[in-house]
């Protein structure tokens, strides 16, 4: 990440999301506290349930109907407080317009009955005020950065005419249409196939820099984002228990965690030994967390994990994790194989550059 | 390398599946011809609408095949065959699918789900028999016999896969199809059904067909790898070899295509784009099949070919 500027476009602090569900409290979101600065991208990684979609949701004022947010602010650049806003009427003016999202699967987040062009110009008419052929236009403009040939043929055509690939594309188009300044990516490319997803995040990557976006990527798949992301945050039961910049992360990871995810890609597997997973089931958020939550997975965890959270110690300036392992009195505990691999790479890779 | 006299249980021959009108058909499968020897994980792998979930198909007789010959253990499956080569082949092939949100009947408990396939095949066993066999099938798949008497809904991603690979085991098949397993689940969870699999086939001396779109798991899992792209074969070879030197353009990118988990080796990546016209086949000039080294099959031009070759 380039260190030169720090303008933090929109800051977290201490947020806390509970969800009811028959009669039971669902903590997702655990005092999590983040900031996003203007024009990087930061990947949020972690498993299904761990709060991931429901941490980014809550920018958006996308949260279900059975979640609210208990406490903490959400500060966006203009000064605004998104937790605070209540109606509909308040979100108009952030979604979309300031801050927009890509959705995971291409097939049901366009309409089927709507020419894609009509769609696209939905969001135009809506937020930039333009009608008619001047809205036609930008759609059409939109189409062509997006990498669609033949936008005049492809405006009138129905997202049934258009492949996965193409019609994520689409949905990338409706969301920069309207010129946001933070582009929020669910999962952009799990519904994909291997090649279109390289070609895809490439896309994602130039129109970054074309419109100067803040992308955040969400995704389980740590193998995915190296290319793409300045920063990781990765994100267990409900709480960031590491961030760092993508070199940080992938050479010198801290946390148990994240060693665990780095381990189990199959990429880093050796044929005929059995792959790395990791054992348990994710802590189940009905009950209060006590202590670290990846403690009853981690098969090195010390004592202190189960009785106190730890808290963030600082690695570097950009790199902080929660964990015990970082605090002075804790025993030396060695990473993993795979790990130590990584770190071999990432200090020869970097002699080199 | 697997010799040539391997034990052979699967041998597709020029096989041709189409869909539509018989006036305007679709041409899935075009002419496909690979073996699957006992023991072994044989990958197919190409990218959606490639046909290679279509191959699977067409072996365990979903679809009907509109051409060539599928034989399983010296006997030839496809087309007509008589009621007993029918059976026989529904216990001994059985298929893993993609979405194990989708494939399990959600109004079904776990242990109809598991034994329904005993009921297909009126084995005319007791009950007792039938729960014995459904608590060896979970337990054989790291689950608890109790969870026989549950919901679909109660479970996570991974235990719901596992609940399709019990339901797959229990009529003891020794050819599986794994449609795609993995590709629904998260990555942690990946990991565990990956070692699961293996685990079954050491144990078992299952044969699978592994089909996936993904190189990098294919990489971990496989023995030999075919690479499909519009209905044909481009390239089959063993995995180490194929990822030595994978020949065909369409392999290139397939495996430039495999996100690393590196961040600095993979800010300098190039990405291949496959141009499917820059073979320039023609009448004159028509594709073949070929092996370029032993066990290493491309599909190319003559000229395509002697570059290959040239290579290696």
């Amino acid at each position: 990440m380039e260190q030169k500027e720090h303008d933090v476009i929109l800051s977290v602090r201490d947020l806390n999301v509970k969800f009811t569900l028959r009669g039971r409290t669902l903590h997702a979101i655990r005092d999590v506290s983040l900031d996003l600065y203007q024009g990087e991208s930061l990947a949020i990684v972690g498993e299904s349930g761990s709060g991931k979609s429901v941490f980014t949701k809550t920018f958006m004022g996308l949260t279900d109907q059975n979640g609210t947010i208990e406490s903490g602010t959400i500060h966006y650049q203009n000064g605004m407080d998104l937790a605070k806003l209540r109606t509909e009427k308040e979100w108009q003016a952030i979604r979309g317009k300031e801050i927009a999202m890509v959705l995971q699967d291409p097939m049901t987040s366009l309409n089927p009955l709507k020419t894609i062009g009509k769609q696209i110009e939905e969001a135009v008419v809506l937020h930039q005020g333009l009608k008619g052929e001047a809205a036609r236009k930008v759609v059409l403009e939109t189409l062509t950065h997006v990498g669609i040939d033949d936008p005049e043929r492809r405006y009138k055509q129905y997202p049934h005419e258009f492949s996965g690939g193409m019609r994520q594309r689409v949905v990338i188009a409706i969301a920069i249409a309207c010129r946001p300044k933070i582009l929020i990516c669910d999962e952009p490319t799990t519904a994909l196939d291997v090649t279109i997803q390289a070609q895809i995040l490439e896309l994602i990557k130039a129109l970054q820099k074309q419109y100067g976006l803040t992308t955040i990527y969400i995704t389980h798949d740590l193998g995915v984002v190296a290319n793409v992301a300045d920063r990781i945050a990765v994100m267990y039961a409900g709480d960031i228990v590491e961030i760092g910049t993508c070199e940080e992360v992938f050479y010198d990871p801290r946390h148990p965690y994240t060693w665990a995810l780095l381990s189990s890609l199959p990429q880093l597997g050796i044929k005929g030994e059995p792959l790395y997973s990791i054992a348990g089931a994710p802590a189940n958020l009905f009950n209060e967390v006590k202590g670290d939550a990846f403690a009853p997975r981690n098969p090195q965890a010390l004592k202190i994990d189960f009785v106190e959270r730890p808290p963030y110690f600082e690695v570097s300036p950009t790199h902080k994790a929660r964990t015990w392992l970082l605090d002075p009195r804790a025993p030396k505990v060695e990473p993993p194989e795979h790990i130590k691999q990584l770190r071999e790479q990432g200090v020869r890779l970097r002699g080199q550059a | 390398m697997v010799k040539p006299d391997a034990n052979v249980l699967l041998d597709v021959k020029d096989l041709c599946v189409d869909f539509g009108s018989r006036r305007k058909p679709f041409h899935a499968v075009k002419h496909v011809s690979f073996q699957i020897h006992k023991g072994e994980t044989f990958g197919l792998v190409g990218e959606s609408g490639s046909g290679k979930t279509t191959i699977g198909r067409a072996i365990i007789r979903i679809h009907p095949t509109s051409g060539g010959e599928v034989w399983f253990q010296g006997e030839k499956i496809n087309g007509k065959v008589s009621h007993e080569v029918d059976r026989t082949v529904t216990r001994k092939i059985q298929m893993i699918f993609q979405d194990p949100m989708a494939s399990l009947n959600e109004r079904a408990k776990v242990d109809y789900i598991v034994s329904e396939g005993l009921y297909a095949q009126k084995l005319h066993l007791t009950q007792a028999q039938r729960e014995e066999k459904v608590a060896k099938a979970l337990s054989d798949v790291g689950l608890l016999p109790e969870f026989a008497s549950r919901f679909p809904h109660e479970f996570s991603g991974g235990q719901r896969q596992r609940i399709g690979i019990a339901r797959a085991l229990i009529l003891d098949p020794e050819f599986i199809i794994a449609d795609e397993p993995i590709s629904a689940l998260d990555v942690s969870i990946r990991a565990q059904v990956l070692n699961l699999m293996s685990k079954l086939q050491k144990e078992r001396g299952l044969t699978y067909l592994f089909i996936a779109h993904d190189l990098s798991v294919m990489r971990f899992i496989c023995d030999r790898i075919a690479v499909i792209y519009k209905g044909e074969l481009q390239e089959l070879a063993e995995t180490e070899q194929l990822f030595a030197h994978p020949l065909h353009p369409y392999t290139r990118a397939l495996l430039s295509a495999i996100p690393q988990p590196d961040p600095i080796s993979e800010r300098q990546k190039v990405l291949e784009v496959y141009d499917p016209s820059c073979h320039g086949y023609s009448d004159q000039n028509p594709p073949l099949w070929e092996e370029v080294e032993s066990g290493h099959f491309v599909r190319g031009s003559r000229a395509e070919l002697d570059a290959y070759r040239a290579k290696l």
